[in-house]
């Protein structure tokens, strides 16, 4: 069997090799960058633990599904999203496949944190 | 059936797949690109390398990923490669090696797949 | 309408902040996690970093007999230290005078977080994640680290359920230092690969 050889899959191919996917891509310089966590950041994280049953409780998501919903964010999403944003984008995502919250829940959710928001700044 | 590679270095208790592969073993992983959620790396197909080590076998990501769960548990090995033949340019050391988790149904043994 | 300076501190929650509140909001209502188990979580991981690593890295250093049952069982030994380590399986590799170890995730981020904390920035970067599988021994020299001609660079790529760390080797001058002194100068980088212990 042929060896599979990455050039003969276009570049513009990106359905044969996930964006994700980038081991031995030419790339830059490496930044050796440090970022000190944001508090949302960190409560995101923490929901991934809790979600996944690290902590013990019933597993509501895997990893897996994790890495999954990230990989199907879009290349140029990947690219300009923060590693949380992408985080917190692929476990609603989960959340809402697994049927645990629903797209409707969120919209009026994410309205009502707004709106409380708005009020907040107007004081 | 026994199983050839022993209980892996972490064993879980789902019931898996029987192990086909030992440490020392030469496998080719498979060339091909389907769909779905893969841990495979793109830069390590069709390549050809050696069982270092059984991990132990894990419910299948692929299926995980799906919302399944993944059940036989695949095999897990880590398989070294040289890096000389895994990159057409590697300016490395010619002793250089990248170690990579492989599922067992991304193995096959070096013999297989030939035409006849 | 307020005017800009009624706002003092605040700030916008963006988009994927708005996300985050909204999310962990409705899962509370739902029953599915509390604000409690959050914010413990979040001090948890907090307090999980390179030094519990450090400790470990020490302790081989000094007790050949750990450092055999690091290699043999990462998470076995680490357990014995009394570290908490859930769900991880670690494998230890050891740096030689032959041979220079150095760990990525190419396909996303895979680290031992239960052991050292969350990863640094570049660790996750597609540059590194990119260039340190075909080219590593550049990649290393941008950190500052050159390794020697005759060293081979031994690359392992995170890619399904185990997680790992590198035990660098005991630098020249430590002799005598006790734990404590020598887990000082191990540092988060030098368990990844991309750095050694220096005096």
């Amino acid at each position: 069997m042929a060896k599979m050889d990455p050039d003969r899959v276009r570049p513009d191919a990106l359905i044969a090799r996930g964006h994700h996917d980038m081991g031995g891509l030419p790339a830059g310089r490496v930044e050796p960058s440090e970022h000190d966590y944001a508090q949302w950041e960190r409560r995101v994280d923490a929901l991934m633990v809790l979600l996944s049953g690290v902590k013990g409780g019933a597993p509501r998501l895997t990893v897996d599904e994790l890495r999954k919903n990230i990989e199907a964010i879009g290349p140029e999403a990947y690219e300009k999203m923060g590693y949380y944003e992408r985080w917190v984008t692929s476990i609603t995502q989960t959340m809402i496949q697994r049927g645990i919250v629903t797209t409707d829940e969120l919209g009026r959710k994410m309205e009502q944190v707004r709106a409380r928001q708005d009020v907040a700044c107007k004081k | 059936m026994q199983e050839i590679a022993g209980a892996g270095q972490y064993p879980t208790h789902h019931p898996s797949v029987p192990t086909q592969f030992a440490p020392g073993d030469r496998v080719r992983v498979r060339a091909t690109a389907p769909l779905g959620h893969i841990r495979t790396p793109f830069y390590i197909r069709g390549h050809v390398g050696m069982i270092e080590r059984y991990c132990g076998a894990y419910p299948n990501p692929e299926e995980l990923a799906q919302m399944r769960d993944g059940l036989p548990a695949q095999p897990l090995y880590r398989v070294r490669f040289l890096q000389c033949e895994v990159w057409p340019d590697y300016a490395g050391r010619p002793e250089d090696t990248i170690d990579i988790e492989i599922f067992q149904h991304w193995l096959e043994r070096l013999d297989e797949g030939l035409a006849a | 309408m307020s005017s800009p300076q009624d706002l003092g501190n605040y700030q916008a929650l963006t988009y994927f902040q708005l996300m985050e509140v909204s999310l962990r909001e409705l899962l509370v209502e739902k029953g599915v996690v509390t604000e409690d188990a959050v914010n413990a979580t979040v001090e948890d991981m907090r307090r999980r970093g390179p030094e519990t690593g450090a400790r470990v890295v020490a302790r081989a250093w000094v007790d050949a007999e750990f450092k055999r049952q690091l290699l043999d069982n990462g998470t076995r030994a680490c357990e014995a230290l009394g570290i908490d380590v859930p769900a991880l399986r670690l494998v230890v590799i050891e740096n030689t005078p032959q041979v220079h170890n150095v760990i990525v995730c190419t396909l996303c981020s895979c680290y031992p977080r239960m052991l050292l904390g969350l990863p640094p920035e570049w660790y996750k970067s597609r540059n590194y994640r990119s260039r340190v599988v075909h080219e590593a021994r550049v990649v290393l020299e941008e950190f500052g680290l050159r390794i020697p001609d005759a060293t081979a660079i031994h690359v392992h790529d995170s890619t399904a359920d185990m997680r790992y760390m590198v035990l660098p080797m005991r630098p020249a001058g430590t002799e005598g230092w006790d734990e404590a002194r020598l887990a000082s100068i191990v540092t988060r980088d030098s368990m990844i690969g991309v750095a050694v212990p220096n005096l």
